[in-house]
Parts: structure tokens; sequence; C-alpha cells
């Protein structure tokens, strides 16, 4: 008679966690295809727009047409020829920046009308001057040289990118492990192993273990394609990078479990999630920085658990920071992961 | 003699307002190689008894040993023993029967290949089929299948046949019988009386969270005093409930009992008692509309202890109490 095979129970509640999951086409839209839909959504949006032209009336007097070139000579003008009552009223509805008026004189002088709150039309008032200023003679004291930047590193959407994987990883962490608990609770299938000699720590190593399956091809999709598509890169190291996804995907994993230790319906689990979530969210700076948010609430959204992962992710990604750079906030994940894991695993609900 | 479980005093209350008391005093010993069947109603206290058994369910107080060990002291120990099939388990929809059994597997130190486990119950067509696609009857077999993986010396079944297919039933019972011939010891719930004969070499008649009977079905049946029913209908039909019940007194009749369209008689022997019937019922001008003798069952035994019948739900209805005879 052939010998009995050993079986791994951790291998063997893997493979069962990753069947399940490949074999959901849905779950595989929503985790893998869909984020990369929204990367595109709000690259697209967000991407560097051209600067607006500013858009001027010149009053019609005798000296306009010397105005007149002298403003459309710059590619920055779309200018006009326009009598009073028409310029005043197209200024009031916002279709001019900026009205001018040559005054005849002995020395040349303008008047500028425009809406001092506005900024575009300050601006326009400020290039126009210039313009005019020199087209009357002036002759700059000091050489000037512009120079465009747009470095990698400084656009919207390489603040999206790190934002994003953060909001991935907390996502896949709470639903993946926290509803799979639960749906598990509510089948009888946790009963139905709490009567066999599987030991928990197995059960917990296979729920962790194909939580990092799934995520380091969901991530690492992520990078490849805002990389591609965008050109957003990781001025730190890769290796800190995926440290970094994997001490998320083990914090939120453990978050997940800790909503879903006693709920014993989807509905309570749900709605668990979503309070738990949605401060960070909001918060935790996935797609502004939360230096916008008054002082007074600034201590609170640090402690979030997702706030420290999207820290460091930027620090990484954006400015090439190391582990000892970014060691406070690991500090900060790894609280939250011990303490929800410990706190998750001394109540659980097996029935 | 070694015993598989013993219970002294066990009890279970669930906290609530009222806090109900599922379990009210339970005491057995189930010998090891025996096959022991714990029948009463719905409500009646099986699967909380059955999954203290199981280490699922902390007791409110009492004692519970299997095989001499107490769940606190080595629950590991014990579950490596036993194999459980639960009343209600929904295994992963989108894995195959094989993937679930060898999953199960890999829990237990040794066992049966997964391909014999299914063997076993009949489901080697299946092991390739996600569960999704299993009829009723064919899951109920796979959580059989799932018991039997650690070649268990205890096997629970908790209301195996619920509901099945008579081919599924005859396939589970055949599980029963063999794990018998080989000396495992199984503990069953049923509210299927004829099951419970077919299989339980003793069994447990349990109402209200307290075992009412406890001994081989002939014992059981015995304790009627009769082994006989009489079961007959009237023409007219008012002439059931007439006040004279001329069948009352009749020498050998044991108990009675009017059922929804039927009386009930308890004899020991039907030979004498149904002249004696026939006679009375001429007398008065009455017809039988229907007439039927046969052995007495454990439901009779049930039914003249509570008097309620083993598939009814709750309290006892006035129209079907028993009334024993002086």
């Amino acid at each position: 008679m052939m010998a009995a095979r050993r079986f791994s129970p951790l291998v063997e509640l893997t493979l069962a966690r990753c069947r399940e999951f490949i074999r959901e086409p849905d779950a595989i839209f929503w985790v893998y295809v869909f984020p990369l839909f929204l990367v595109l959504a709000l690259g697209i949006a967000f991407r560097d727009s051209p600067v607006e032209k500013f858009r001027a009336a010149v009053l019609n007097d005798p000296s306009a047409e010397a105005t007149l070139a002298a403003l459309e000579a710059d590619s920055r003008f779309a200018v006009e020829a326009s009598d009073e009552p028409t310029a005043r009223s197209r200024l009031r509805m916002g279709r001019i920046d900026l009205i001018v008026a040559a005054r005849p004189g002995e020395r040349p002088t303008y008047v500028f009308l425009f809406d001092p709150t506005r900024a575009q039309g300050v601006l326009a008032r400020d290039a126009a001057d210039d313009l005019l200023q020199r087209a009357a003679g002036r002759r700059d004291a000091a050489e000037r040289i512009d120079q465009a930047f747009d470095e990698p590193g400084g656009r919207y959407i390489d603040f999206l990118i790190p934002g994003l994987i953060g909001m991935g990883l907390m996502g896949g962490g709470m639903w993946g492990v926290g509803f799979a608990s639960v749906d598990m609770r509510i089948r009888k299938l946790l009963k139905r192993y709490r009567a066999t000699p599987m030991r928990r720590s197995d059960f917990l190593a296979s729920l962790i273990l194909s939580r990092l399956l799934f995520t380091l091809p969901e991530v690492s999709l992520l990078v490849l394609f805002s990389s591609w598509l965008f050109g957003v890169g990781c001025a730190g190291s890769y290796a800190a990078l995926a440290g970094l996804v994997v001490l998320g995907a083990l914090q939120f994993a453990g978050l997940g479990l800790l909503v879903a230790m006693r709920a014993q319906t989807i509905e309570t689990v749900m709605g668990l999630m979503n309070a738990v979530m949605m401060p960070m969210w909001i918060g935790s700076g996935i797609f502004f920085s939360i230096e916008r948010f008054p002082e007074a609430v600034q201590p609170f959204l640090h402690a979030l658990p997702l706030t420290p992962l999207l820290i460091a992710l930027r620090q990484v990604m954006l400015e090439g920071a190391g582990w000892a750079a970014v060691a406070p906030q690991v500090a900060l994940i790894v609280g939250w992961t011990v303490l929800s894991f410990a706190v998750a695993l001394r109540w659980f609900r097996w029935t | 003699m070694s015993w598989a479980i013993r219970c002294r005093n066990l009890r279970k209350t669930y906290a609530g307002k009222p806090p109900v008391e599922a379990v009210r005093g339970i005491d057995l010993e189930i010998a090891e190689g025996e096959c022991f069947g714990v029948l009463g109603p719905n409500g009646a206290g099986k699967t909380t008894t059955i999954e203290m058994f199981e280490g699922l369910i902390e007791p409110t107080g009492g004692e519970i040993e299997v095989f001499g060990v107490r769940w606190r002291d080595d629950p590991q120990s014990i579950r490596r023993r036993i194999g459980i099939s639960l009343q209600e388990t929904k295994f992963s929809d989108k894995l195959t029967v094989l993937e679930t059994v060898r999953l199960f597997r890999s829990f237990y130190p040794s066992g049966p290949t997964p391909e014999a486990a299914i063997a076993r119950v009949g489901l080697e067509e299946k092991s390739r089929t996600w569960i999704k696609n299993l009829s009723g009857g064919q899951r109920q077999r796979l959580a059989v299948a799932v018991a039997l993986v650690g070649e268990p010396q205890l096997l629970f079944l908790d209301e195996p046949t619920t509901g099945l297919d008579p081919h599924s039933r005859r396939q589970v019972w055949e599980v029963v019988a063999s794990g018998k011939r080989q000396g495992r010891t199984t503990v069953l719930t049923t509210h299927y009386m004829e099951e419970a004969e077919q299989l339980c070499d003793r069994i447990a008649l349990v109402d209200r969270g307290r075992v009412i009977a406890l001994g081989t079905p002939p014992q059981l049946i015995a304790q009627l005093g009769g082994r006989h029913v009489v079961e007959f209908a009237l023409n007219p039909a008012e002439a059931m409930d007439d006040p004279s019940e001329p069948w009352r007194d009749l020498s050998g009749v044991i108990a009675r009992r009017r059922e929804r369209d039927a009386i009930h008689l308890t004899v020991a022997e039907p030979h004498v008692v149904l002249p004696l019937l026939l006679d009375q019922l001429a007398r008065r001008g009455w017809t039988l509309a229907r007439l039927v003798t046969r052995p007495a069952k454990l439901d009779d035994v049930f039914v003249a202890i509570t008097g309620r019948t083993l598939t009814e739900n709750g309290s006892a209805n006035g129209a079907e109490r028993a009334a024993e005879n002086g």
C-alpha cells in the first residue's frame, strides 16, 4: 500500500483562499482592473494643462493701433479692440481679464481696468504693463532666463500614485480578510474548522499569506501602468517600496481581522468597514496633502493607520528616502499591526 | 467497559430575556464501538447536546469526558480522534469536492487518502465538480466524507439524512454500518425514528432538554407495555370524538390516542382486541373507514411519554394528547 501523502495545512488553506479568489471574475476586476481605470481617469483629469491666455480689450482711441500691436506681439495675449460699454460688460461677465485705455498726453499713460481679486486679472495687468513699458522704450537692467520646471516627482500624478497604492492596500486588506472571515463564520465553516485539530496559527497565516499573494501583483500592476502611461517612477529603492507594501498589507489584514472578529452578519461588517475606512479616505491624504487640514486635527490624522503608510510611500517614491528616514512611520505601522492582531486573536469568534 | 463519552448533569442555558434552558441536566454514558442515537423533536436540545460533546459549545454546568479526557485539559487530542458533520455547513462554492476533502485531510496526522474518503460516500464521479453544482444530498455526503478524513474513532452526525434523497440516505447509513463493523463509535441525532431503529444500538429520547427514555429500541418499545398499534378511522367521522369511547375499556388495550384523522390503540395482542372492537362498533351502527395494525414504533413511545409526536414542534396540542389507560 502506498504511504499516505502528507498535506500541509498552511499550503492547503492558502491554496483554498487563492482558488476561491481567482475563480471569482468580479473580484479580479475590482482588485486588479478597476484601480488602473482610476489611475487613468485621475491622471487625465489632472494632467498639466497649458497656461490660459490673457484676454484683453483695448479701447478705441487714436493710439489704439500701437497698443494693440504691442500686446499682440506676445503669444500670451488674445487682444481685441472694443468700445468702452461693450468692454466693461465683457469684463463683468468674466469674458475678458483686462481693459487697456491709452491716455493721450506728453508722457504716454495707460489705464488698466481689472478685478483685483482675480489672479488672472492681476497677472494680465502685470504682463501688459511689462510689454507696454518696453514698447515705450524701457531697457531692462538685468537679464532674465526662464526655465520650465517639469521633473517627475513634482506633478500631481506623482503625488497621486502612492496614495492609490495605499488606498488599494487598505481596501484589499480590510475587505479581503474581514469580509472573508465573516463570510466563513456565517457559512459555519469557521465552526467546522474549530472542530478539527487545525492550528489557529495556520489559519491566520493562510489569511495573511493569501493576502500578500494577491497584493503583490496588484501593486506591481499599478506601478508598471503608471510608469508606462505617465512616467511615474520610484526615486527610492524598489526594495524599500516592496517592504512598505508588505507592511501595509499586513497592517490592513490585521485591521480587517479586528473589524470582523465578532461580526455575525455581512451588514454589520460592511457598516464597521465603512466607519473605519471613511476617516482614512478623507483624512489620510490619498488625494491631497493633509497639511490642508487645520492644525488642531493633525495629531489625530497622523495617528490613523493609513497616514504613516502614505507618508512613507511618498518619501520613498518621490523623495528617494531610505528605511532610516521613514523609521517613525514604520514604527507606527508595526504598532497598529501588532495591536490589531493581538486584539483580534483574543476575541475572535469561531461560531 | 471503556466509554467514548461520559457526561454528568450536563446543562446549557443561553443568556437572553428570558434565558433559554436548552439542556437541563443530561447524564449519558456511550460505550466505545456503540452506535448511539439521540432522538427528539426539533428544539429538544439534541444539537446543543451533541455540540457540547464536540467541544463547540461551552456547557453552563456539568462534566464531559471524551475517551476519558475533559475538553479543557487537552482539546487537540480529542479533536484528532473525532469526526463531525454539523447540521449545516456551507463549504466554499468554488472549490471542488476533492479540493475540499484534501483541505480537511491536511488537518489530521493520519487517515484515508482524500480519494478514498470520497469513495466511501460514493462521490467519486463528482470529485472534480465545484460544490456550487452539487445537489443537497451530495453536499450532505461530502460533509460525511469530510467527517471521515481523520479516520475518527468517534463520529458525530447531526441529522445527517434530513431532507435527503433515498440514494444519499442509504449511502450515509452504509457509512455508519461499516464504521460499526470496524469498531467505530457513532453518535447521531435524528428525528426519523425509523433511522434510529435501524442504525442505533441504543437510543436516548430527548425532550425539552432532558433524556426522557434510554435503552435499545426493543427496550424502549417494551416500555409501552404493548408491541402493536391498531389504527382506525370511523364512519361517521364524528363518532371518533364520541365521549363514550367504547374502545376505552376493551380488554388488552394499554393506551389510546386521538390522532388527526384516526384513533391509535396500543395493544399487546391485536387478534384479541380486534373482534371486541368490531363488536362494539357494530352495536352502535358505526363502520370502519380505515383499519391498520402495525408493530409499535419509537414514535409511539415518544407520544406515550410526552403526548406529542416527534415531528411536531413546541407544546402539546390538546386534540393529540395521549390518554393513559388506568
